[in-house]
């Protein structure tokens, strides 16, 4: 039979100083970005203001189309080329953008796309074009939707937290939450570090890798909950670092699985899908190395630390488990 | 034990038959194109992929409430006048509280016999004496919500009704949000959505008042001829009387119209003596009564047509009116057209603000399924060929409950009636690479306790034992997750919480039922001792 992984026997616990420098690194790389470089870049869904997309017939010069938002008055307009995926052709589809003008009034709403129509007819004459796609977004929504992901995210979070609490001990759940909380930050800081927009199909997205993440998790300690019962001599460090091992081929092979298709979804999935699968791809390696390298060793360490209060010494093996 | 296997592969196939049904449905041939057509017909495509208009609207719902305590100081008014009690003013102070009315100037040995007028009459508001003789009703907060509810489902149906009528196909119109009065309007196949949302905004609030005074040149002027002050009964209203829509007089109008919003019962659009475009309406049977009896007794007098709160028409009374009109005004076709459409459909309660919009042009939403289709296609082929490299027999048993998920989870869609969109498919995809992990836990589970020594009968039935309990735990956080962003989130986000439910759902049933029964009958025809390839 073929198998990629037999026997293996690394000392996962041994390396954590490595793990958590690593996590520290790539966690303050992205804080960093967040504070003080490019912020969280947000999309039109959550800062508001109007997107207009253009196909024009012929490869646009775009001093021309600046020029002519210029005549029409629309200084603050940015135009940019949507970047066409690795595998299709060069794109004649530019994005327009107003940022969010001070509507009061229900005028100010319905204004960006007729004029950024009629700034086009009237100053853009190099070859037809045709309006694919409006985004228009109002202050209002911007704060509601980035009220909801935020609760949306806290909300799975703690959801996750109780149901491990209930089917483990409350430190898996903690340690869950902590390794998910980490692959967030780093997903979050990624796209500060490339400064890509954060739109609402990227909040699914990282929602999506929490729950992915979590599955790895969940591997590892159910196969932790198993061998505490059947390992009851060897300290826990030893019955970690063999339950990472038993599940290691399952880990990579699952996760080269899902890697593949996020993968065929950034290559062919069109520009549309580009922040969703950008977000998926860099997410899906966090999730698995922090299953292994953040929340494995954080019950390890919780073990030491109430050792060191001179409390009991063993990590409960979950009430709760499997009769 | 065989035929415990024939009745499981029977349910296996019974389930794979109408799913698949779900997908298809009945297809009107076994043509390509009858196939495709029946796909869509069962699949509905989110907005993003057919191309269309989303809207998410805010009702103004203060107005409405505002509309409700405007009519109360009247009813407040005739109450105390019907008790001979005397008042002062009765007015809303705080332009920003529109549930609060004041009532003033009450004489101070009639307080008791004033507060039992406003507390029995008044039950939707809280009655609080101030001082100075003042009164202070301030709308209860559950009387406040039905109000601002009601608007809401009131305008949902002028909304769709006015949608209706210009002949939009499938509109999706709908409370939005988390209690915010708002209303998400979706039009497929509108990709300029201009004459849509002037068709929705407009309030239509068409209303006939008594003029008792004007018109003026301003409102200094309006109020120089009234002693510097207006009655409380009568508010100064701009437009213009002459039938054209610019030009800005002023009229004081008395503040409670004659006839309003539901008593008209039809607008059409018109030409005038002189052809130009105007509009005939007509009222319901009892308010033409009404309107009858108050002209009858009015001749001589003005009375003014406000739209939108714009005179737009101001005229003596010449004779009895029963139940039809014309309002005049210098509107073009297309104006006289749209207003009548909106006037026919009947006033909104509160005028809407559009909060956002985002249109999807056809090609695009063309071009956005073919990525969605081959990505999806591409990463199928790609997992389904590494099972079978990694787990020869095994592989096929993964391939097989792979496919039969994907024809669950689309039949399910179907069944549901449930929306495709574009992270919809993110979704579909997603399920497959997720689907295939709960096969490999259960085939490395076999593997290592086949590497224990035990037979293969045994290793599967340990494998799929303790594989099992970490399908579960796994399935529930995220379908936990998913339930969420279906709580949080919205349109196409949405789709995709359902996509990835239903996918994960149907996993449960595949990968450990399904596969389950494969290796058992796989294992049935086997003979004792011969290998299992996994």
């Amino acid at each position: 039979m073929v198998e990629f992984f037999r026997g293996i026997n690394i000392d996962w616990l041994g390396k954590k100083w490595y793990f958590l420098g690593f996590s520290l690194i790539f966690s303050v790389a992205g804080l960093l970005s967040i504070f003080f470089w490019h912020g969280v870049p947000k999309g039109v869904d959550f800062k508001g203001g109007t997107l207009v997309y253009v196909n024009f017939a012929q490869t646009p010069n775009e001093d021309h189309i600046r020029s002519a938002m210029d005549a029409a008055g629309l200084h603050d307009a940015t135009i940019q080329r949507i970047a066409s995926g690795p595998l299709s052709q060069a794109s004649r589809e530019e994005v327009i953008s107003l940022p969010q003008r001070d509507t009061s009034e229900a005028t100010g709403l319905d204004a960006g796309r007729a004029t950024v129509l009629t700034a086009l007819t009237s100053g853009y004459h190099d070859s037809d074009f045709a309006i694919q796609q409006v985004e228009v977004v109002g202050p209002q929504v911007g704060k509601q939707l980035t009220r909801q992901a935020e609760l949306a995210t806290l909300y799975s979070l703690l959801g996750m937290l109780v149901y491990l609490w209930f089917r483990f001990e409350f430190i898996y759940g903690v340690a869950a939450v902590v390794a998910c909380f980490h692959d967030t930050l780093i997903t979050v800081g990624a796209f500060s570090l490339t400064n890509q927009e954060i739109t609402l199909t990227v909040i699914a997205a990282i929602l999506t890798l929490i729950g992915y993440s979590m599955n790895d998790t969940i591997v590892v300690f159910d196969r932790i909950r198993e061998n505490l019962r059947l390992m009851r001599r060897e300290p826990l460090a030893v019955v970690v670092n063999h339950s990472i091992n038993q599940t290691l081929s399952r880990t990579i092979l699952t996760s080269g699985l899902t890697f593949l298709t996020v993968l065929s979804l950034y290559l062919f999935g069109g520009e549309v899908l580009h922040g969703f699968s950008f977000a998926l791809v860099v997410g899906i390696l966090i999730g698995t190395y922090s299953s292994i390298a953040v929340a494995a060793p954080m019950l390890v360490a919780y073990q030491d630390w109430q050792a060191s209060r001179g409390k009991s010494a063993n990590l409960p093996a979950g009430r709760k488990a499997r009769a | 034990m065989r035929t415990n296997l024939k009745g499981k592969l029977t349910l296996i196939i019974a389930i794979l038959v109408v799913f698949v049904y779900g997908i298809f449905g009945v297809p009107n041939g076994v043509s390509k194109d009858a196939f495709t057509q029946a796909l869509a017909n069962r699949i509905h495509l989110g907005l993003d992929l057919r191309g269309g208009t989303h809207l998410v609207l805010q009702v103004m719902v203060d107005e409405a409430v505002s509309a409700v305590t405007d009519n109360d100081i009247q009813r407040v008014q005739a109450d105390l006048d019907k008790a001979q009690l005397a008042v002062g003013s009765i007015a809303k102070l705080d332009p920003a509280h529109p549930d609060v009315i004041t009532v003033a100037g009450t004489a101070p040995d009639k307080a008791s016999d004033v507060r039992g007028v406003l507390e029995t009459n008044y039950g939707n508001y809280v009655v609080t004496p101030g001082a100075d003789n003042t009164w202070t009703l301030s709308m209860k907060h559950q009387a406040m919500l039905d109000i601002q509810h009601h608007a809401v489902t009131q305008s949902i149906e002028t909304i769709r009704d006015r949608i209706d009528r210009l002949g939009v196909a499938e509109p999706i119109i709908q409370e939005y949000g988390l209690g915010e009065n708002q209303v998400l309007v979706e039009l497929p196949g509108v990709d300029d959505p201009a004459r849509v949302k002037d068709i929705i905004q407009s309030t239509a609030r068409l209303e006939i008042h008594a003029v008792t005074g004007g018109p003026y040149t301003s409102e200094q002027e309006a109020l120089q001829a009234n002693n510097g002050m207006t009655a409380p009964d009568v508010e100064l209203v701009h437009g213009n009387g002459g039938g054209r829509a610019d030009g800005d007089q002023v009229y004081a109008l008395k503040r409670v119209a004659i006839v309003a919003g539901n008593d008209f019962r039809d607008a059409q659009p018109s030409t005038d003596e002189n052809g130009r475009p105007d509009i005939t309406f007509n009222l319901t049977t009892s308010a033409g009564n009404a309107f009858y009896n108050y002209t009858n007794s009015n001749i001589g007098k003005m009375m003014a047509i406000v739209l939108d709160n714009r005179v737009r028409e101001a005229a003596t009374i010449q004779s009895a009116i029963r139940d039809s009109g014309r309002i005049t005004g210098g509107f073009t076709q297309d104006q006289a057209a749209n207003l009548s459409l909106t006037l026919r459909t009947g006033a909104l309660p509160a005028s809407i603000r559009i909060l956002e919009e985002r249109t999807v042009g056809p090609s695009l939403g063309a071009a956005s399924v073919h990525h969605g289709v081959v990505a999806a296609i591409f990463g199928i082929l790609v997992v389904m060929a590494f099972m079978l490299f990694y787990y020869r027999g095994a592989g096929i048993n993964a391939d097989l409950a792979l496919f039969l998920n994907l024809v669950i989870l689309l039949g399910f869609m179907g069944f549901t009636g449930s929306t495709l969109t574009l992270p919809g498919i993110a979704g579909v995809i997603l399920t497959i690479g997720m689907g295939v992990d709960s096969n490999v836990l259960i085939f490395e589970r076999i593997r290592e306790e086949l590497h224990l020594g035990k037979a293969p009968a045994a290793a599967v039935d340990q494998g799929f034992a303790h594989a099992w309990i970490t399908i579960i735990d796994t399935h529930v956080t995220t379908i936990v997750s998913a339930a969420i962003l279906f709580l949080f989130g919205t349109g196409p986000v949405r789709g995709f919480a359902v996509t990835l439910t239903f996918g994960l759902l149907a996993n449960l049933f595949t990968a450990v039922y399904v596969s389950r029964v494969i290796f058992d009958a796989h294992l049935a025809r086997k003979q004792r001792g011969e290998a299992l390839s996994i």
